[in-house]
């Protein structure tokens, strides 16, 4: 059979030998750039990452001037008299300059708690997946209790003890981080609050994945030329499930930005004066019958940035399974 | 079947088991007590102390946990620390069905818009109706409830003063919370379907239906779109601890006398019983939510069946 092909035009067996296989992720690199819609949700996010970071050399003013003469005072759209683009707030502060900060919040819930799941999940995943028996039916047994937790109201309980911890001190152990959170304006219990009952959903995606993986030949043919677990399971396996997982770690991360929003919305968020979406739509609720104004801005940029990963989602999720395209 | 059942719920024990261990320490180590404040003024220690002696709590943590687990048995989930008249029992009464109310209309509302518009979407596949739809839906996806609650008492009731603002006092109360929480399921649930039934269409049993001469309705009602809510089941248990946790921030922005209100409170309170009976109920609403999808697979694919 070889011989046959070994005869075909521009067929070099040796070559073909050597060529290295493209990854699975490259190959869905691929398909994503030809996905407008994506591309664009992609460059969207990459500008307010940088605007983002760069905050301070954009933003008109800084996060808590307060100029109390203007309060409420409308956009410059609506008014030609005022300073402010996007309008000021109820302490006359420049709404824009904090819609600008308040994506650092944002982005940062998105990167950070995504990263937390998609790491724990997936170590999880892969050991209760790849060592099975026993180890699997206990890991998987935690599992199963930890889906029937109301998450959210753990993510409430855990944030109301960091918070009370933070102002009243805590154990000398805790001392460090309450320091830290302070120093990131309270962000740093989020992530955690977030970041820990999230992994959940995660860990069974890649067990299943690694399941339906593990008896293929590739893996046996590891095996027999001697490969150790580790190396099948960060070499043969983890490339091959990643697709999936990130796929579904990116659809989950609008689920991320909604509870970070949340908490700051019912005041268990952010400190004041770190500026978050869900605070600034907080307090343009409670302004909404005479100034809704203020509410429409951080409004709109959650919205859109929530679309753009909903978008970006979909674009790797047909990327990585094109069987998949416009599914779900 | 009813083999399956019973297991099953005799798995609910140790997973509530779990919940209320888990929610009894993270409440204790919060610190403050219940009766730090009243109003504004600080009671004297003496007071405190009777207090905590009256409600128990100057026991060892383990017996105070115990004595909770054994009259959980009883179904006596304890007394209210801040509504000094009232048991939590009370508590649940009077605010689990204006909850649950909100919480199934909110999917209701979900399903009768999301699984039509996801078929319409699906039968119209690639034509402007289908992208029309779909970009809906993803839109509706990215609306979080604490954007679409001000939204739409915006443009409803302070606009066009056609509803009230807030309160939960009648049908005409009842319009604007259920449809900020059901949009976003209508969303996830149109998408679902629509993704669903493009894959059912295809399969050989759909063409053997077309092939023996019925009517192309009969074939998408009765062949395909039953076929194609196998998915959209499988995402109901998720979606309705969605829903639950919907109807917390719905019952905050509408001012509604629901469990999340009461539960938010409770903890800004210190509230134990209450914080314990009200997490209680949510986590045992998901599992029994878990466990009728779960059953509800097996009318729907006969293929599955448990043992």
């Amino acid at each position: 059979m070889t011989t046959k092909n070994a005869e075909l035009p521009g067929f070099d067996p040796k070559q073909a030998m050597v060529r290295k296989p493209r990854s699975p992720l490259y190959d869905a690199w691929i398909i994503l750039l030809q996905n407008k819609v994506a591309v664009g949700s992609g460059i969207f996010l990459i500008l307010l990452v940088l605007a983002a970071i760069f905050a301070p050399f954009i933003a008109p003013q800084g996060i808590d001037v307060q100029n109390l003469p203007d309060n409420y005072k409308q956009p410059s759209f609506i008014d030609p008299t005022s300073p402010y683009l996007l309008g000021a707030d109820r302490f006359g502060r420049d709404v824009l300059t904090r819609v600008i900060y308040g994506a650092r919040v944002s982005l940062s819930v998105a990167i950070v708690a995504s990263a937390v799941s998609l790491s724990i999940g997936l170590i999880y995943g892969l050991v209760s997946g790849f060592f099975g028996g026993s180890v699997d039916n206990v890991m998987m047994r935690v599992v199963d209790i930890l889906y029937a937790f109301p998450f959210l109201i753990f993510v409430i309980l855990l944030q109301v003890y960091f918070k009370a911890v933070a102002n009243r001190g805590g154990g000398a152990i805790v001392q460090p981080l309450i320091k830290l959170d302070r120093q990131m304006g309270g962000m740093l219990f989020i992530f955690i609050a977030i970041g820990a009952l999230n992994w959940i959903g995660m860990a069974r995606i890649a067990r299943g994945q690694v399941l339906s993986y593990k008896e293929k030949e590739f893996i046996e043919g590891a095996r027999m030329i001697g490969a150790s677990d580790m190396r099948i399971i960060f070499r043969h396996l983890l490339p091959n499930i990643l697709g999936p997982c990130i796929v579904s770690e990116t659809l989950a991360i609008p689920g991320y930005i909604f509870t970070e929003a949340f908490l700051s919305f019912i005041g268990l968020g952010v400190n004041a004066p770190t500026p978050s979406w869900g605070i600034m739509i907080n307090e343009g609720y409670r302004a909404i019958r005479s100034h809704p104004h203020v509410l429409w801005p951080p409004a709109i940029a959650l919205v859109v940035t929530t679309l753009a990963f909903n978008f970006l989602g979909d674009g790797l999720r047909d990327a990585f399974d094109p069987r998949m395209k416009g599914t779900f | 079947m009813t083999r399956y059942i019973i297991r099953r719920i005799l798995q609910f024990i140790p997973v509530l088991l779990a919940v209320t261990l888990s929610t009894f320490v993270l409440v204790r180590i919060i610190p403050g007590g219940p009766f730090d404040r009243v109003g504004d003024r600080t009671l004297p220690p003496e007071i405190v102390a009777n207090l905590e002696a009256k409600y128990g709590l100057d026991k060892p943590v383990w017996q105070q946990y115990l004595l909770y687990l054994w009259n959980l048995l009883r179904f006596d989930l304890g007394p209210s620390f801040s509504y000094r008249t009232q048991t939590v029992n009370d508590l649940i009464r009077e605010s689990l069905p204006i909850s649950a109310h909100l919480g199934i209309m909110a999917l209701a509302l979900g399903l009768l818009i999301g699984i039509p518009a996801g078929a319409i979407a699906a039968l119209r596949q690639n034509g402007p109706l289908d992208f029309g739809t779909t970009f809906i839906a993803i839109l509706g996806q990215s609306i979080p409830n604490i954007v679409m609650g001000p939204l739409l008492i915006w443009i409803f009731a302070l606009k066009l003063n056609l509803l009230p603002v807030a309160r939960w006092e009648g049908p005409k109360y009842w319009i604007l919370p259920a449809v900020a929480l059901g949009t976003g399921l209508s969303a996830g649930v149109a998408r679902l379907t629509r993704g669903s039934l493009l894959q059912v269409v295809q399969e050989d049993y759909i063409r053997t239906a077309r092939a023996k001469g019925l009517r192309e309705m009969i074939v998408i009602a009765r062949h395909a779109l039953k076929n194609s809510m196998i998915p959209v089941v499988t995402v109901l248990g998720p979606m309705f601890a969605g829903v639950l946790t919907g109807t917390f921030t719905i019952e905050i922005i509408f001012g509604i006398p629901g469990l999340g209100r009461h539960f938010v409170n409770s903890i800004g309170n210190r509230d134990y019983p209450v914080v314990m009976g009200t997490t209680l109920v949510y986590a045992l609403a998901i599992i029994v939510a878990n466990l009728l999808v779960d059953i509800s697979y097996a009318w729907l694919d006969p293929r599955i069946r448990y043992a």
